[in-house]
Protein backbone atom coordinates (compact mmCIF):
# COMPACT_ATOMS: atom_id res chain seq x y z
CA UNK A 1 0.00 0.00 0.00
CA UNK A 2 1.64 3.23 -0.99
CA UNK A 3 1.53 5.94 1.27
CA UNK A 4 -1.12 7.92 -0.09
CA UNK A 5 -3.56 4.91 0.04
CA UNK A 6 -2.62 4.63 3.24
CA UNK A 7 -3.42 8.43 3.75
CA UNK A 8 -6.57 8.18 2.28
CA UNK A 9 -7.29 4.82 4.21
CA UNK A 10 -6.70 7.74 7.80
CA UNK A 11 -8.37 10.64 6.75
CA UNK A 12 -11.91 9.20 7.04
CA UNK A 13 -10.72 7.99 11.07
CA UNK A 14 -9.03 12.09 11.41
CA UNK A 15 -12.14 13.68 10.35
CA UNK A 16 -14.42 11.48 12.76
CA UNK A 17 -12.52 12.35 15.84
CA UNK A 18 -12.09 16.14 15.01
CA UNK A 19 -15.77 15.67 14.93
CA UNK A 20 -15.75 13.92 17.84
CA UNK A 21 -13.23 16.28 19.35
CA UNK A 22 -15.66 19.08 18.80
CA UNK A 23 -18.90 18.04 19.89
CA UNK A 24 -17.68 16.93 23.16
CA UNK A 25 -15.55 19.89 23.95
CA UNK A 26 -18.92 21.78 23.03
CA UNK A 27 -20.96 19.26 25.25
CA UNK A 28 -18.56 19.57 28.12
CA UNK A 29 -18.76 23.69 28.13
CA UNK A 30 -22.39 23.87 28.79
CA UNK A 31 -23.62 24.65 32.32
CA UNK A 32 -24.32 21.45 33.98
CA UNK A 33 -28.23 22.47 34.55
CA UNK A 34 -30.47 25.00 32.45
CA UNK A 35 -33.93 25.39 32.36
CA UNK A 36 -34.36 25.88 28.59
CA UNK A 37 -37.97 26.97 27.38
CA UNK A 38 -40.00 24.32 29.54
CA UNK A 39 -41.09 27.45 31.78
CA UNK A 40 -42.16 29.84 28.79
CA UNK A 41 -43.72 25.94 27.13
CA UNK A 42 -45.77 25.60 30.42
CA UNK A 43 -47.59 28.99 30.43
CA UNK A 44 -48.88 28.36 26.36
CA UNK A 45 -49.66 24.86 27.44
CA UNK A 46 -51.72 26.37 30.46
CA UNK A 47 -53.71 28.91 27.93
CA UNK A 48 -54.28 26.44 25.13
CA UNK A 49 -55.48 23.78 27.05
CA UNK A 50 -53.52 20.74 26.05
CA UNK A 51 -51.31 19.51 29.00
CA UNK A 52 -48.99 17.21 26.77
CA UNK A 53 -46.32 20.04 26.63
CA UNK A 54 -44.63 18.01 23.28
CA UNK A 55 -47.92 18.05 21.64
CA UNK A 56 -48.29 22.01 21.85
CA UNK A 57 -44.40 22.15 20.79
CA UNK A 58 -45.00 20.04 17.80
CA UNK A 59 -48.27 21.89 16.77
CA UNK A 60 -48.68 25.15 17.94
CA UNK A 61 -45.51 26.90 19.12
CA UNK A 62 -43.66 24.95 16.31
CA UNK A 63 -46.25 24.18 13.96
CA UNK A 64 -44.51 25.62 11.19
CA UNK A 65 -41.40 22.87 11.50
CA UNK A 66 -44.19 20.14 11.51
CA UNK A 67 -46.09 21.29 8.84
CA UNK A 68 -42.59 21.20 6.91
CA UNK A 69 -41.96 17.80 8.25
CA UNK A 70 -45.18 16.46 7.19
CA UNK A 71 -44.65 17.78 3.50
CA UNK A 72 -41.12 16.34 3.49
CA UNK A 73 -42.67 13.35 4.82
CA UNK A 74 -45.09 13.49 1.64
CA UNK A 75 -42.88 14.50 -0.65
CA UNK A 76 -40.27 11.34 0.07
CA UNK A 77 -43.17 9.12 -0.15
CA UNK A 78 -44.18 10.13 -3.92
CA UNK A 79 -40.75 10.62 -4.90
CA UNK A 80 -40.77 6.55 -3.63
CA UNK A 81 -43.46 5.83 -5.56
CA UNK A 82 -42.32 6.97 -8.25
CA UNK A 83 -38.97 5.12 -8.30
CA UNK A 84 -40.94 1.88 -7.15
CA UNK A 85 -40.34 -0.91 -10.44
CA UNK A 86 -43.29 -2.56 -9.84
CA UNK A 87 -46.48 -0.21 -10.00
CA UNK A 88 -48.95 -2.26 -8.39
CA UNK A 89 -46.93 -3.73 -5.71
CA UNK A 90 -48.97 -1.43 -3.81
CA UNK A 91 -52.61 -2.74 -4.55
CA UNK A 92 -51.99 -6.08 -5.50
CA UNK A 93 -54.15 -8.89 -4.03
CA UNK A 94 -51.85 -11.44 -2.63
CA UNK A 95 -53.07 -14.75 -2.96
CA UNK A 96 -50.84 -17.27 -0.67
CA UNK A 97 -52.47 -17.61 3.00
CA UNK A 98 -50.21 -16.83 5.14
CA UNK A 99 -48.72 -19.77 8.16
CA UNK A 100 -51.90 -20.74 10.48
CA UNK A 101 -49.95 -19.07 13.37
CA UNK A 102 -49.22 -15.93 11.94
CA UNK A 103 -52.42 -15.63 10.51
CA UNK A 104 -54.33 -15.75 13.86
CA UNK A 105 -51.71 -13.68 15.52
CA UNK A 106 -52.79 -11.03 12.77
CA UNK A 107 -56.57 -11.50 12.84
CA UNK A 108 -55.60 -10.80 16.97
CA UNK A 109 -53.18 -7.60 16.53
CA UNK A 110 -54.64 -5.39 14.03
CA UNK A 111 -57.75 -4.63 15.56
CA UNK A 112 -55.77 -4.38 19.01
CA UNK A 113 -53.11 -1.76 16.87
CA UNK A 114 -56.25 0.11 15.75
CA UNK A 115 -57.48 0.67 18.92
CA UNK A 116 -54.08 1.76 20.33
CA UNK A 117 -53.34 4.03 17.34
CA UNK A 118 -56.84 5.89 18.44
CA UNK A 119 -55.59 5.96 22.09
CA UNK A 120 -52.62 7.41 21.02
CA UNK A 121 -54.21 10.39 19.40
CA UNK A 122 -56.31 10.54 21.51
CA UNK A 123 -54.34 10.81 24.65
CA UNK A 124 -51.72 13.06 22.52
CA UNK A 125 -53.14 16.20 24.31
CA UNK A 126 -52.46 15.21 27.75
CA UNK A 127 -50.00 12.31 28.38
CA UNK A 128 -47.09 11.01 26.25
CA UNK A 129 -48.82 10.19 22.54
CA UNK A 130 -49.51 11.98 19.39
CA UNK A 131 -49.96 11.78 15.51
CA UNK A 132 -46.74 10.75 14.87
CA UNK A 133 -47.07 7.73 17.20
CA UNK A 134 -50.28 6.36 16.03
CA UNK A 135 -49.54 6.93 12.63
CA UNK A 136 -46.50 4.60 13.41
CA UNK A 137 -48.96 2.54 14.80
CA UNK A 138 -51.18 2.20 12.62
CA UNK A 139 -48.54 1.97 9.42
CA UNK A 140 -47.20 -1.33 11.27
CA UNK A 141 -51.22 -2.20 11.30
CA UNK A 142 -51.17 -1.79 7.58
CA UNK A 143 -47.50 -3.58 6.79
CA UNK A 144 -48.42 -6.70 9.11
CA UNK A 145 -51.71 -6.93 6.91
CA UNK A 146 -49.90 -7.05 3.55
CA UNK A 147 -46.89 -8.98 4.83
CA UNK A 148 -49.18 -12.01 6.05
CA UNK A 149 -51.56 -12.23 3.01
CA UNK A 150 -54.92 -10.82 4.10
CA UNK A 151 -56.30 -9.79 0.55
CA UNK A 152 -57.15 -5.97 1.26
CA UNK A 153 -60.76 -4.67 0.94
CA UNK A 154 -62.41 -3.80 -2.18
CA UNK A 155 -62.55 -0.07 -1.23
CA UNK A 156 -58.95 0.38 -0.65
CA UNK A 157 -57.37 0.70 -4.19
CA UNK A 158 -55.23 3.91 -5.33
CA UNK A 159 -57.57 6.31 -4.70
CA UNK A 160 -58.27 5.70 -1.18
CA UNK A 161 -54.77 5.11 -0.75
CA UNK A 162 -54.24 8.75 -2.42
CA UNK A 163 -56.75 10.84 -0.44
CA UNK A 164 -55.49 9.02 2.90
CA UNK A 165 -51.54 10.16 2.03
CA UNK A 166 -52.57 13.57 0.98
CA UNK A 167 -55.60 14.46 3.44
CA UNK A 168 -53.28 15.32 6.63
CA UNK A 169 -51.17 17.57 4.49
CA UNK A 170 -53.37 19.29 2.80
CA UNK A 171 -56.18 19.75 6.07
CA UNK A 172 -53.21 21.00 8.09
CA UNK A 173 -52.31 23.37 5.28
CA UNK A 174 -55.61 24.45 4.84
CA UNK A 175 -56.47 25.34 8.63
CA UNK A 176 -53.21 26.73 8.36
CA UNK A 177 -54.17 29.31 5.90
CA UNK A 178 -57.23 29.72 7.64
CA UNK A 179 -55.87 32.22 9.92
CA UNK A 180 -54.38 34.77 7.24
CA UNK A 181 -57.93 34.97 5.75
CA UNK A 182 -59.37 35.47 9.31
CA UNK A 183 -56.51 38.35 9.74
CA UNK A 184 -53.70 36.50 11.63
CA UNK A 185 -50.63 34.64 11.09
CA UNK A 186 -50.23 31.63 9.39
CA UNK A 187 -50.83 28.99 11.22
CA UNK A 188 -52.54 31.20 14.36
CA UNK A 189 -54.94 29.11 15.55
CA UNK A 190 -57.99 30.92 16.28
CA UNK A 191 -57.95 31.19 20.34
CA UNK A 192 -61.42 29.54 21.04
CA UNK A 193 -61.17 26.64 18.84
CA UNK A 194 -57.05 26.01 18.80
CA UNK A 195 -57.76 22.88 20.51
CA UNK A 196 -60.47 21.36 18.55
CA UNK A 197 -57.96 22.32 14.98
CA UNK A 198 -55.50 20.52 16.83
CA UNK A 199 -57.22 17.42 17.45
CA UNK A 200 -58.73 17.33 13.69
CA UNK A 201 -55.43 17.92 12.15
CA UNK A 202 -53.84 15.09 14.60
CA UNK A 203 -56.25 12.57 13.86
CA UNK A 204 -56.12 13.17 9.91
CA UNK A 205 -51.79 13.44 10.01
CA UNK A 206 -52.24 9.85 11.80
CA UNK A 207 -54.18 8.63 8.75
CA UNK A 208 -51.67 10.45 6.42
CA UNK A 209 -48.66 9.29 8.44
CA UNK A 210 -49.68 5.46 8.43
CA UNK A 211 -50.40 5.25 5.07
CA UNK A 212 -47.19 7.32 4.00
CA UNK A 213 -45.18 4.22 6.16
CA UNK A 214 -47.40 1.40 4.08
CA UNK A 215 -46.32 2.99 0.88
CA UNK A 216 -42.85 3.46 1.64
CA UNK A 217 -42.95 -0.04 3.03
CA UNK A 218 -44.94 -1.56 0.41
CA UNK A 219 -43.26 0.03 -2.82
CA UNK A 220 -40.27 -1.19 -2.44
CA UNK A 221 -41.38 -4.82 -3.19
CA UNK A 222 -40.93 -6.16 -6.60
CA UNK A 223 -41.47 -10.07 -7.69
CA UNK A 224 -44.43 -10.19 -8.04
CA UNK A 225 -46.69 -11.43 -4.61
CA UNK A 226 -44.18 -13.97 -3.27
CA UNK A 227 -41.19 -11.31 -2.90
CA UNK A 228 -44.08 -8.58 -1.67
CA UNK A 229 -43.02 -9.17 2.37
CA UNK A 230 -39.08 -9.06 1.33
CA UNK B 1 -21.17 11.62 35.51
CA UNK B 2 -24.54 12.16 35.86
CA UNK B 3 -27.25 11.39 33.16
CA UNK B 4 -27.04 14.58 31.44
CA UNK B 5 -23.52 14.92 30.34
CA UNK B 6 -23.32 11.22 29.60
CA UNK B 7 -26.35 10.78 27.21
CA UNK B 8 -24.57 13.78 25.11
CA UNK B 9 -21.36 12.31 25.14
CA UNK B 10 -22.77 8.63 23.59
CA UNK B 11 -24.32 10.77 21.07
CA UNK B 12 -21.39 12.45 20.16
CA UNK B 13 -19.15 9.50 19.86
CA UNK B 14 -22.43 7.77 17.65
CA UNK B 15 -22.43 10.90 15.60
CA UNK B 16 -18.43 10.71 14.93
CA UNK B 17 -18.74 6.85 14.09
CA UNK B 18 -21.77 7.87 11.62
CA UNK B 19 -19.52 10.83 9.75
CA UNK B 20 -16.26 7.90 9.65
CA UNK B 21 -18.62 4.97 8.39
CA UNK B 22 -20.50 7.79 5.82
CA UNK B 23 -16.26 8.76 4.74
CA UNK B 24 -14.68 5.31 5.03
CA UNK B 25 -17.28 2.94 3.76
CA UNK B 26 -18.10 2.26 -0.08
CA UNK B 27 -21.11 0.25 0.17
CA UNK B 28 -24.35 2.45 -0.37
CA UNK B 29 -26.30 0.99 2.25
CA UNK B 30 -23.14 1.06 4.68
CA UNK B 31 -23.89 4.84 3.83
CA UNK B 32 -26.95 5.21 4.44
CA UNK B 33 -26.93 3.22 7.95
CA UNK B 34 -23.85 5.58 8.35
CA UNK B 35 -25.79 8.72 8.31
CA UNK B 36 -28.94 7.23 10.56
CA UNK B 37 -25.94 6.57 13.08
CA UNK B 38 -25.38 10.43 12.74
CA UNK B 39 -29.01 11.07 12.71
CA UNK B 40 -29.42 8.97 16.38
CA UNK B 41 -26.16 10.86 17.72
CA UNK B 42 -27.90 14.02 16.95
CA UNK B 43 -31.05 13.25 18.80
CA UNK B 44 -29.37 11.59 21.34
CA UNK B 45 -27.26 14.94 22.16
CA UNK B 46 -30.39 16.85 22.28
CA UNK B 47 -32.37 14.24 24.06
CA UNK B 48 -29.28 14.08 26.78
CA UNK B 49 -29.37 18.26 26.65
CA UNK B 50 -33.60 18.42 27.57
CA UNK B 51 -32.58 16.53 30.41
CA UNK B 52 -30.35 19.30 32.29
CA UNK B 53 -33.78 21.32 33.38
CA UNK B 54 -34.67 21.05 36.50
CA UNK B 55 -38.51 21.61 36.64
CA UNK B 56 -40.68 18.46 36.87
CA UNK B 57 -40.21 17.35 33.16
CA UNK B 58 -37.81 17.57 30.79
CA UNK B 59 -37.31 20.65 28.62
CA UNK B 60 -40.47 19.84 25.60
CA UNK B 61 -38.41 21.67 22.73
CA UNK B 62 -35.46 19.21 22.21
CA UNK B 63 -38.17 16.33 22.42
CA UNK B 64 -40.40 17.83 20.22
CA UNK B 65 -37.31 18.55 17.57
CA UNK B 66 -36.23 15.04 17.66
CA UNK B 67 -39.54 13.66 17.45
CA UNK B 68 -39.70 15.98 14.03
CA UNK B 69 -35.98 14.65 12.97
CA UNK B 70 -37.12 11.02 13.63
CA UNK B 71 -39.74 11.20 10.56
CA UNK B 72 -37.82 13.09 8.36
CA UNK B 73 -34.79 10.30 8.92
CA UNK B 74 -37.93 7.56 7.59
CA UNK B 75 -38.49 9.69 4.85
CA UNK B 76 -34.81 9.94 4.03
CA UNK B 77 -33.80 6.61 4.67
CA UNK B 78 -36.72 5.19 2.47
CA UNK B 79 -35.75 7.98 -0.33
CA UNK B 80 -31.90 6.70 -0.04
CA UNK B 81 -33.46 3.14 0.14
CA UNK B 82 -35.73 3.95 -3.27
CA UNK B 83 -32.81 5.42 -4.96
CA UNK B 84 -30.30 3.03 -4.17
CA UNK B 85 -32.49 -0.17 -5.41
CA UNK B 86 -33.35 2.24 -8.78
CA UNK B 87 -29.55 2.97 -9.23
CA UNK B 88 -28.58 -1.23 -8.78
CA UNK B 89 -31.09 -2.06 -10.98
CA UNK B 90 -30.07 -0.04 -13.49
CA UNK B 91 -26.08 -0.31 -12.75
CA UNK B 92 -25.52 -3.59 -11.20
CA UNK B 93 -22.98 -1.35 -8.82
CA UNK B 94 -23.77 -1.25 -5.15
CA UNK B 95 -20.84 2.06 -5.05
CA UNK B 96 -20.57 4.95 -6.59
CA UNK B 97 -17.23 3.86 -8.26
CA UNK B 98 -16.60 0.37 -10.01
CA UNK B 99 -12.92 0.22 -8.93
CA UNK B 100 -14.60 -0.22 -5.22
CA UNK B 101 -17.08 -2.57 -6.31
CA UNK B 102 -14.26 -5.17 -6.98
CA UNK B 103 -12.08 -4.26 -3.49
CA UNK B 104 -15.65 -5.20 -1.90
Amino acid sequence: MSDRRRLAALLPAIVAAAVLAVIVRAVWSLPPEAEGLSVAVSRVAAESGIDNKITVVLLDLRGYDTLLEVAVLMLATVAVLSLREDRDALYRRISERAAPVLAALTRLLVPLALVVAVHLVWVGAVRPGGAFQAGAVLGAAGILLALSGYARPQWVGRGAMRSALAVGLLTFLGIAMLSIVAGGELLEYPEQSRKTLILVIEVLLTLSIGASLVSLFLSSASEGPKEAGR
Amino acid sequence: MNPATLYPLAGAFLFATGVYGLLARKHLLHKVISGNFLGSGVFLVLIGLAGRSSAESPDPVPQAMVLTGIVVTVALTALALALIKRYHTATGLTTFDPVDEEQL
